[in-house]
């Protein structure tokens, strides 16, 4: 039995870790949020040199646990870049037959080659940057898209500032089919992509509970530091409370997926929904906890909360998953 | 990750399942048969290793090596055959790990293997009606007889439970009224059938009263010799924090919550409501709650048997535990309806062996506000999560104490 992370588990985390707290720290979020690109090439780079692209790849002896972890951490540092895709369209394409788009893995691998999730839903990261986008075709199949002719990209004015998104269009493409209608492969990569959102969600609002207990600790008033107050304290407790048991939920359906458990997909359900919730409280709660600092543009809690508005609403919201829950539950 | 318990525990529960197919035959026993069949059952698994792991033989126990795994396999097997685990209670929860850390060898050969047997039942003399939260200031007194030989205790203690049965008593008393408060408590061991002893049992919201509800106790010059002060005169508040550390982490606690949870969902199909958009929205919202609980009970689990910290998050689930059971009792006060109305079939008897409609959810839906008071109210288990988990303060209050 092992229900947690082993010291490999939690080296992966720390690389990750560090390369984005030496490129992607405040001033570069702050930097690229205010202008018009959609991708940053640097950071990006920076992240894909860790050379774990390929964690879904079936014999990397790694799995959905680890892109779990990895995209947990991205959520903490609300890095750019669409790195939950990229490691799906990797282990898609690494568990497709068509030779056509295994062509395509070495630099998807290394992180060279970009893809992006163009899944039920025409909001699409890093649109204007992304070689690959990973779609369902109108039968229901899974098909890698090379961006170019018949793509057509809208830019949009989006809310997420870490990951914008622009609106797509599929035309006559060129493109690949991964797995077609009904292969139990389609509705696993979308469970993966669920798990995945949801471990961005638990990073994020870590990172948001971990940003107000600091400053509950430093700010003053009253001549006392501000988290000496009950009425504060309990509402960082409270914080806490939602996020910290909330990992070992978003591990569960990460295993459960790896293993092929018979609950993975609710689980995957279950859990975008939890950490969803979680996640946009957290982030409220975090600004409520700052005051009038949490609120200017500046202090950059904004990065996270309009993070949390894209997760929740990605590929289904928390009261859709829950409906799908209920349904897979048979209540 | 991996939720198996790997080979060799698979072996074990082979071993636990033989031994209980032919040890655990209770038939149609019943009263006092019953009660001396369960006794010896309990010293034949003892003696198998199954049960009292923690005991050392020469006190009842079976002394076996750390094992977590092993432990969790042999409670899932018993509760699998409905086979009696160790007796339960504050005795053995609080007493016994006390007595084996800090008790001298006399009060060890007095108590452990009576406590573990069932013979001596003990109620904790902890909270008072003036030291509640604030448990540090009790104001129960004990003063030593002219000879030295006995304390002498007068004072009042309260929400002991199995007050009405208990034969014994744990308790902290001020012994030095001039001292810091932490540092003026005595921790004794009392009988409580003597003169200068006084039950009475409380009447719970919930209505239950009689001998399973906590008891409150008046202490009027009662008697126990100096012999039964478990650690040094003055220290007893640390004495107190003891706590079983040996194979702590369990599983069953979280399945505990999912029971329920699953119950919740079939009143939900029972009172027909299942169907209704709104209340399966709200028991999958609840259902978030119950998995993160369940599944972080596994990671505490796992981390127990490796031997590492798992850090904060053990501070939160009791708390965890009780806000689900809140969000539990206020769905299924909405799904019962008018049936909540009327009490359910023997309420207030602590008696729920017998065919109930569906108002017996009022047993959940007003006990869940006992669990947020039992045991470290959640307004402290906010405090404990925000000072020794998030490193914050402490209360203005509080910070001259040490």
């Amino acid at each position: 039995m092992q229900f947690h992370l082993t010291p490999e588990q939690v080296s992966i985390q720390d690389a990750v870790r560090g390369t984005l707290a030496d490129n992607w720290p405040m001033e570069r979020l702050h930097q690229f949020a205010d202008n018009d690109q959609d991708f940053d090439p640097q950071s990006w780079n920076a992240l894909m040199e860790l050379g774990l692209a390929g964690v879904l790849v079936p014999d990397s002896g790694m799995g959905l646990v680890e892109a779990a972890l990895i995209c947990e951490v991205a959520g903490e540092a609300a890095a750019s870049g669409p790195l939950i895709a990229q490691l799906l369209t990797v282990g898609a394409v690494a568990a497709s037959d068509n030779e056509d788009a295994k062509a395509f893995l070495e630099g998807l691998t290394a992180g060279t080659t970009v893809a992006t999730l163009a899944i039920d839903s025409e909001f699409v990261q890093a649109a204007s940057s992304a070689a690959l986008f990973l779609a369902r075709d109108e039968a229901g199949g899974l098909r890698l898209i090379e961006a170019g002719e018949g793509v057509t990209i809208e830019p949009v004015a989006s809310t997420d500032r870490s990951r914008p998104v622009a609106k797509v269009s599929f035309g006559a493409v060129k493109s690949h089919v991964l797995f077609p209608a009904g292969h139990p492969m389609v509705d696993r990569i979308r469970d993966a992509a669920l798990v995945l959102i949801a471990a961005d969600a638990l990073g994020g609002a870590q990172h948001c509970t971990d940003v107000s207990v600091g400053y509950a600790k430093e700010r003053v008033q009253f001549d006392q530091p501000i988290g000496r107050f009950q009425g504060l304290k309990h509402q960082l407790a409270h914080m806490a409370l939602d996020v910290e048991p909330a990992r070992a939920f978003v591990w569960y359906a990460a295993y459960a997926w790896d293993a092929g458990l018979e609950d993975a997909p609710r689980a995957a359900a279950m859990a975008k929904a939890h950490l969803s919730e979680v996640y946009t409280r957290s982030t409220r709660a975090a600004i409520a906890a700052h005051g009038g600092i949490g609120y200017t543009w500046e202090y950059g809690l904004n990065y996270w909360f309009r993070r949390s508005v894209a997760n929740r609403a990605w590929l289904g919201s928390p009261a859709e998953q829950r409906q799908r829950a209920a349904e897979l539950a048979g209540w | 990750m991996d939720l198996s318990y790997g080979e060799d525990a698979e072996r074990f529960r082979g071993e636990v399942r033989s031994f209980l197919k032919e040890a655990w035959q209770p038939g149609g026993a019943r009263g006092a048969e019953l009660a001396e069949l369960i006794r010896a059952f309990r010293r034949r698994a003892t003696d198998q290793g199954y049960l009292y792991r923690a005991i050392p033989r020469q006190y009842g126990g079976s002394q076996q090596p750390v094992d977590v795994v092993r432990a969790q396999v042999i409670r899932e097997e018993f509760s699998k055959a409905r086979a009696p685990m160790e007796v339960g209670g504050n005795g053995m929860s609080m007493l016994v790990p006390t007595l084996l850390e800090r008790g001298t060898d006399e009060q060890k050969d007095l108590f452990l293997r009576k406590t573990i047997e069932g013979d001596y039942v003990w109620g904790q003399g902890y909270s008072e009606p003036g030291s509640g939260s604030d448990l540090a200031s009790v104001r129960t007194r004990a003063e030593l007889s002219p000879d030295g030989s006995k304390w002498i205790i007068n004072g009042q203690k309260i929400w002991t439970s199995q007050g009405g049965y208990a034969t014994h008593m744990f308790m902290l008393v001020r012994t030095e009224p001039d001292a810091p408060k932490h540092d003026g408590i005595t921790y004794l061991l009392l009988d409580l059938n003597q003169p200068g002893v006084t039950r009475r049992p409380i009447r719970q919201m919930t209505g239950e009263g009689g001998r399973n509800t906590f008891y409150e106790f008046f202490f009027d010059n009662a008697e126990t010799p100096v012999s039964l002060q478990v650690g040094e005169r003055g220290k007893g508040w640390y004495v107190s924090r003891t706590t079983l550390k040996h194979e702590r982490a369990t599983i069953g606690s979280a399945d505990g919550l999912g029971r329920q949870f699953s119950k919740l969902v079939e009143l939900a199909q029972e009172m027909g409501r299942s169907k209704d958009p709104i209340v399966r929205d709200r028991l999958a919202q609840i259902e978030g709650a119950v998995m993160a609980h369940r599944y972080t009970s596994f990671r505490l689990f796992s981390c127990n048997a490796a031997g590492e910290d798992p850090g904060p998050v053990q501070l939160m689930m009791k708390l965890l535990l009780t806000e689900t059971g809140h969000e539990i009792a206020l769905l299924a006060q909405e799904l019962i309806g008018e049936a909540g109305l009327t009490e359910p079939a023997g309420a207030g008897s602590g008696q729920t062996n017998m065919a109930r409609g569906p108002n017996k959810w009022l047993d959940q839906i007003m006990g869940s506000l006992g669990n947020s008071i039992a045991g470290g109210a959640s307004n402290i288990q906010r405090n404990i999560i925000g000072e020794r988990g998030l490193g914050l303060p402490r209360d203005l209050a509080l910070s001259a104490e040490k």
